[in-house]
């Protein structure tokens, strides 16, 4: 088992104002600075200490099932002429990489004497991870969810509520992820003591983007070792991973950020194409902006209003990224592709063929960028699989393209 | 720290007066795209202190229902901030009393944080309450910028601030200051609860330089009175909302409805 190794200070690391370049912060209302600020003032502290390590470690190991195998796909490889690795996130407990961080911030919830966890969700992937870990902690857990979302993802709904956890419906505004978000941080202004709010990516105010980011470098830290094991090194010369808000994308690039050689690729949702105005691909539609507490790439009207995305991945439809990720769009550090929804399910079938794997339509964006890459067969490529595709079955059934 | 301008027709407010400051929020470009400044007059005619209009956002986090919904309503209406100040460009020919503008930080960042103060004090603009812009960032990025345009910054305190940052928010505040009244969104609450009370008597024995103004929950003559006990007056917001909303006749309902807060 790997251990998350102490990073050197890189200009890709948060800087002590919470910043990734000109992007961060913690544009929050004063209701929620002490939360915040509690936040601030411990959670490197609490993530850094050996009996919380212990912890953390222990559930990633016997509850999640960590590590995930990092797998080397031989046809698919055959496919692109490279040699392709998988991490297989899609295999951790509840079907994506979301736990490791639910597992991470419920148990630093517990050090800072919470009485019970909010959380927002747009598919239900991260509800239902949350809803998870407060079943096995014993506390109480209420996850916002648009209403709209909820219509769309019944048996997410319902794999929460036999968590025990309570699903409330988000009616404001679009009634979607977006909206959940606002409804999540309005109910912790309402409870600001007693409740920790669980964020599901790597956004929102500082230091969420960074805590976030720990939590799931746990993924970086698996490949380096299993790639160390399996080729004899420990860097890849790419890796690739989609980016909604971008949690995934920062566990697998997070021990890869300082070592240039190691390239960064990122999917990003196009929808039906990014000049279709049905789209959720923010490096290419997005101006820099605030929404949730972070400056951040944001799609958005001249006016600044918030623009609703879409994409056919309800895990990918976010109307921002993360802010580490719009700096390394920003200094070149990785590199986005838009992927259609079309790309993505024609990919994700292009897997369960040639690997028996079907993968969710967030990973599937993944894999849809080997397409425009220019690989060499002595190319070692780790795509993050980062969820499975049995919460998708019903719109692969509806696609129907197989 | 600069030169208080005395020109601020904010100071001038709470020179002249100490107690019973009525301030009332509204949303601009509702309950219809145009009514903007025909409220502010008949807000001001009714006798009310000061002014805050509202610039819808899509994504108004600190707020509760009723102002998400006339913010999105407003939006739908067509409402923009360039529209904005075209609609409040000879509003000081009518009127008088200070007009604070309050809102979310992504739309003034998007109109350019420069250019939006310049159109600000051409309109006659005396105040921005911009509650997801926080303490450090304003006086890094920001602060020389509103001063240069004569704009105070107005911050919020809660029943959850430290003393400590209490005096840091009143060493930089001008105007007033606002007193969230408890740990809420707005409209949230409709009474004022004992430990609401200890909260306003621990913040007035501090002292502070600046006036204080309560807000959030604050509806009617009962829930104003009490905010006046222990401040130097209140804010309403989401209550006079629900006032436009149902209103056939502005202008009736507006004075109407300040008399009775009042209680005259």
């Amino acid at each position: 088992m790997a251990a998350v190794k102490e990073l050197k200070k890189t200009s890709y690391q948060v800087n002590e104002n919470g910043y990734y370049g000109k992007f961060g912060g913690a544009y929050i209302p004063e209701m929620l600075y002490p939360n915040i600020e509690e936040l601030r003032e411990n959670y490197l502290q609490i993530m850094q200490d050996p009996s919380f390590q212990a912890a953390f470690h222990q559930l990633l190991k016997d509850y999640v099932g960590r590590p995930t195998p990092l797998y080397f796909a031989n046809r698919l490889s055959e496919k692109f002429g490279a040699k392709i690795y998988l991490k297989r996130e899609d295999l951790c407990h509840t079907g994506a990489h979301k736990v490791n961080n639910t597992i991470g911030q419920i148990l630093l919830a517990r050090q800072l004497n919470k009485k019970f966890i909010i959380a927002e969700t747009g598919a239900g992937q991260h509800g239902v991870a949350t809803a998870t870990v407060c079943a096995l902690m014993g506390m109480e857990c209420k996850v916002f969810m648009g209403a709209l979302d909820m219509e769309r993802q019944k048996p997410n709904v319902e794999r929460m509520r036999i968590l025990g956890a309570e699903v409330i419906p988000a009616v404001s505004g679009n009634q979607t992820l977006k909206d959940a978000t606002n409804e999540a941080m309005r109910y912790w202004i309402n409870y600001p003591v007693d409740s920790h709010y669980i964020i599901g990516s790597v956004v929102g105010p500082h230091p969420y983007p960074d805590m976030v980011a720990r939590f799931q470098s746990v993924v970086s830290a698996e490949i380096r070792q299993q790639l160390l094991e399996q080729t004899g090194t420990e860097q890849p010369d790419y890796v690739i991973a989609c980016v909604g808000g971008g949690s995934n994308a920062a566990g697998a690039y997070y021990h890869f950020l300082d070592e240039p050689d190691v390239k960064l690729i990122a999917a990003e949702a196009a929808g039906h194409g990014i000049t279709s105005g049905e789209s959720a691909a923010t490096t290419a539609l997005g101006r820099i902006g605030i929404l949730h507490g972070s400056k951040t790439l944001l799609m958005q009207t001249d006016d600044g209003q918030v623009v609703e995305p879409y994409s056919i991945s309800a895990g990918l439809d976010y109307p921002g990224i993360g802010p580490l990720h719009a700096h390394l769009y920003d200094t070149g550090r990785a590199t986005f592709y838009s992927i259609t929804d079309d790309e993505a399910m024609d990919a994700g079938i292009l897997l369960s063929r040639l690997e028996g794997i079907i993968p969710a339509i967030e990973s599937a964006h993944a894999l849809g960028a080997l397409h425009y890459m220019d690989l060499k067969p002595e190319d070692v490529v780790v795509i993050s699989l980062s969820g499975r595709g049995d919460k998708d079955l019903e719109t692969y059934i509806k696609w129907g393209k197989y | 720290m600069s030169v208080t301008k005395l020109s601020n027709r904010i100071d001038q407010i709470f020179q002249e007066k100490k107690n019973n400051i009525l301030s009332i929020y509204y949303t601009a470009g509702f309950p219809r795209r145009d009514d903007t400044v025909h409220i502010a007059e008949y807000l001001e005619n009714a006798g009310v202190d000061l002014i805050e209009i509202g610039m819808p956002f899509s994504d108004p986090l600190a707020d509760g229902p009723t102002i998400q919904h006339s913010g999105q309503k407003a939006l739908q209406q067509g409402m923009t901030l360039k529209l904005l100040f075209e609609q409040l460009a000879h509003v000081r020919q009518t009127v008088n009393i200070p007009v604070i503008l309050m809102g979310y930080m992504n739309p003034v960042l998007q109109f350019g944080v420069e250019n939006f103060c310049r159109h600000c004090q051409q309109v006659g603009i005396d105040a921005l309450i911009l509650p997801d812009l926080p303490m450090q960032e304003y006086l890094k990025e920001y602060k020389d910028i509103f001063e240069a345009y004569g704009l105070y910054n107005i911050f919020m305190i809660t029943p959850q601030t430290s003393e400590a940052r209490i005096r840091l928010i009143d060493e930089h505040s001008h105007g007033f200051i606002y007193m969230v009244s408890s740990a809420s969104i707005t409209g949230a609450k409709s009474e004022i609860r004992p430990e609401q009370v200890a909260y306003f008597e621990r913040v007035r024995k501090m002292q502070l330089k600046n006036p204080t103004l309560i807000g959030f929950g604050i509806s009617n003559h009962d829930t104003f009175s009490t905010a006046c006990t222990y401040a130097n007056g209140a804010l309403i917001g989401s209550a006079f909302i629900k006032v436009l909303e149902q209103s056939k006749d502005l202008e009736k309902d507006i004075q109407q409805y300040i008399t009775a807060v009042r209680g005259r």
